[in-house]
């Protein structure tokens, strides 16, 4: 070996030069493989906007829509229950919203576009079950003097009606709020905002 | 004739020379005992969950749609489809306890010492991959439990800051766990990783096979070229690919037939316990398969109580410990990452624990008995007092690694055997 004349500059720049090109081809051809796990288009079709009718709905009242197959909850809150949103705030983890779990027109008290109705996507930002809405005093049992709120039956987090999330639960953040618009009084399309807004 | 066909083989192929070598004459310690049946069960198991596998594929249909019905089709209307299919669950969940024992067989042995280390780190990986197709398998057969667990395994990621969000859509195919998630869960489930298990099965046993099986005293039986006299050396034909290196003390046996017959003693009393559950006891009152999977999943209707099946549950109870979320993730991988390390927090010289500290000992039930009250935390619904209680359980399987990195080092230990005891 040792008494073959090697040039060893050469061998090192052509194996370095080798594996530049064959890393970069390797990279290239993994491109595929990686990408392949994204959405499909037809995924992205299904995740698409959903136009919901809340004319029908009570005050006090909650509905479930289904958009990229996890629940939206839309409730209207009485004014009684409003004006009781700050009550609860020392309780709280991030009672002004400052994570972003919410388009930018909702992070104030009510969290919401107009203050009556809320809008949240009903999963918890523990591990993703489906907190349960306890109203009518059912709450208390979890934290005194609030009547109403989420509760969550997998790992106990609680929140409020604005969807925001009560101090050492497991849960760290607030409901997301997804986005939507009205396109008139009561009809709100869910997955988009606004250009005005 | 026969001769002149193996010669004809074995010029082509080293059959013969394999088989001595691993098997026919492999020196094992003869002083091995009941703890070291798991690993012939473990590769068993494995046999029976590929076997079972491939004939369970041939009706399942990994569809979000038809997935459910099809594993109902499976048990109803295939022959011995039923059998089958609890073949393979109950393998699932037997794969995991003969594991776990081997765990903690070369846990009290100290077979991950050196010069084992690889050893131990293959198999640590086997685990991890073992991890992730029971994981995957659980979702298949599209219950309330399969959606519900992979969602909240899933979201795990999600708590990766940065790209936690992208990466969940990436991992579900989707922006929920839907049937694309199944279909590539299915991918990897049948194909992927049981191939990852076989290579690391192969890593594994070839990593044991150099340098030697461990025994219950944790001493050498082989011992440097030329030190013992022809007295002291075994009488059994061994290969020479270790006599050529090493003096074999007369402690071993070889491994084909002695100890394949000891194992296949507790394979028979495998198979009774494996036959009462998977004939008269499937779903094991809930742990092997949990009711709530005999509905077909639901995105909008979350089950009552959410669970992994028993054998991830010590580490769900670490995940739930902690009041924050990527922190619990944290400490969920660090508690595996912690087994790993293993061969490099144990300074001891000393292997077995026959030989070592009353202290040690303690160490190693305490973990024990923490590991399975961390699963009965992890597995039972949630309740105030058992959150304190795992954090304490918490703390106490970090104290084990803690613990033995500190005493370890100048640990008093009793004088070791010269030759393996009965």
């Amino acid at each position: 070996m040792s008494s073959v004349p090697v040039d060893n500059s050469r061998r090192r720049f052509l194996t370095v030069s080798t594996c530049v090109v064959g890393g970069v081809g390797a990279i290239g051809a993994a491109v595929p493989f990686v990408a392949s796990w994204n959405p499909s288009a037809k995924a992205k079709a299904a995740g698409a906007d959903v136009e919901v009718d809340i004319s029908k709905l009570e005050p006090g009242q909650m509905m479930r829509v289904e958009w990229r197959s996890k629940p939206v909850w839309i409730v209207r809150r009485t004014q009684e229950l409003l004006d009781s949103l700050a009550s609860v705030e020392d309780q709280l983890s991030d009672p002004e919203s400052l994570e972003e779990q919410q388009p930018a027109f909702a992070q104030n008290r009510h969290r919401s576009l107009k203050p009556e109705y809320l809008v949240l996507v009903g999963v918890c930002t523990h591990l993703g079950c489906s907190p349960q809405h306890l109203k009518d005093g059912a709450f208390e049992e979890f934290v005194e003097g609030v009547p109403e709120g989420f509760f969550c039956p997998c790992h106990g987090s609680k929140f409020d009606m604005a969807g925001r999330v009560f101090q050492s639960v497991p849960a760290p953040l607030n409901l997301v709020v997804p986005p939507y618009q009205y396109v008139d009084d009561t009809t709100l399309i869910i997955g988009s905002e606004g250009e005005a807004a | 004739m026969w001769q002149n066909l193996l010669n004809w083989i074995e010029y082509r192929i080293p059959m013969m020379r394999v088989a001595n070598m691993h098997a026919l004459q492999y020196p094992a310690p003869k002083n091995m005992n009941f703890w070291y049946v798991f690993g012939f069960l473990a590769t068993i198991v494995l046999v029976n969950q590929i076997v079972t596998g491939i004939w369970l594929t041939m009706n399942f249909e990994p569809s979000a749609e038809r997935a459910f019905a099809s594993v109902e089709y499976i048990m109803r209307d295939v022959d011995y489809g039923w059998l089958l299919r609890y073949m393979h669950s109950t393998g699932a969940s037997a794969f995991f306890i003969v594991v776990y024992m081997h765990m903690f067989r070369g846990m009290i042995y100290g077979s991950y010492q050196k010069p084992r280390e690889l050893i131990w780190v293959f198999g640590m990986c086997i685990y991890l991959a073992l991890m992730a197709e029971a994981f995957m398998g659980y979702v298949l057969p599209w219950g309330q439990m399969s959606y519900w667990g992979a969602q909240v395994i899933v979201s795990l990621f999600g708590a990766i800051p940065v790209i936690g969000p992208d990466l969940v859509v990436w991992i579900q195919g989707d922006y929920v766990i839907s049937g694309a998630t199944l279909n590539r869960f299915f991918a990897l489930h049948v194909i992927a990783l049981p191939l990852v298990i076989v290579i690391l099965v192969f890593l594994h046993i070839v990593a044991l096979h150099e340098v030697g099986s461990n025994n219950p005293d944790g001493i050498d039986v082989k011992k440097p070229k030329g030190s013992l006299s022809e007295d002291e050396k075994t009488k059994y034909t061994i290969h020479e690919y270790y006599t050529s290196k090493y003096d074999i003390v007369d402690d071993v046996v070889p491994f084909f037939p002695h100890i394949v017959l000891k194992d296949l003693v507790a394979f028979c009393f495998f198979l009774a316990g494996f036959s009462y559950v998977m004939f008269f006891n499937p779903e094991m009152g809930g742990y092997f398969l949990e009711r709530p999977n005999f509905e077909i999943a639901n995105p909008l209707k979350t089950p009552e109580h959410i669970f992994p099946v028993w054998y991830f549950t010590p580490f769900y109870a670490i995940l739930k410990a902690v009041p924050d979320k990527l922190f619990g993730v944290i400490a969920m991988f660090a508690a595996i990452i912690m087994l790993f390390l293993l061969p490099w927090l144990d300074r001891s010289k000393v292997r077995s624990w026959r030989y070592r500290s009353g202290l040690h000992k303690w160490n190693l039930i305490v973990f024990a008995i923490v590991f399975i009250f961390l699963g009965y935390l992890g597995g039972t619904p949630q309740e105030n007092w058992k959150i304190t209680a795992s954090q304490y359980a918490t703390v106490m399987y970090f104290g084990f690694f803690v613990a033995l990195f500190l005493y370890s080092k100048h640990e008093k230990t009793k004088p070791l055997p010269a030759r393996v005891t009965k």
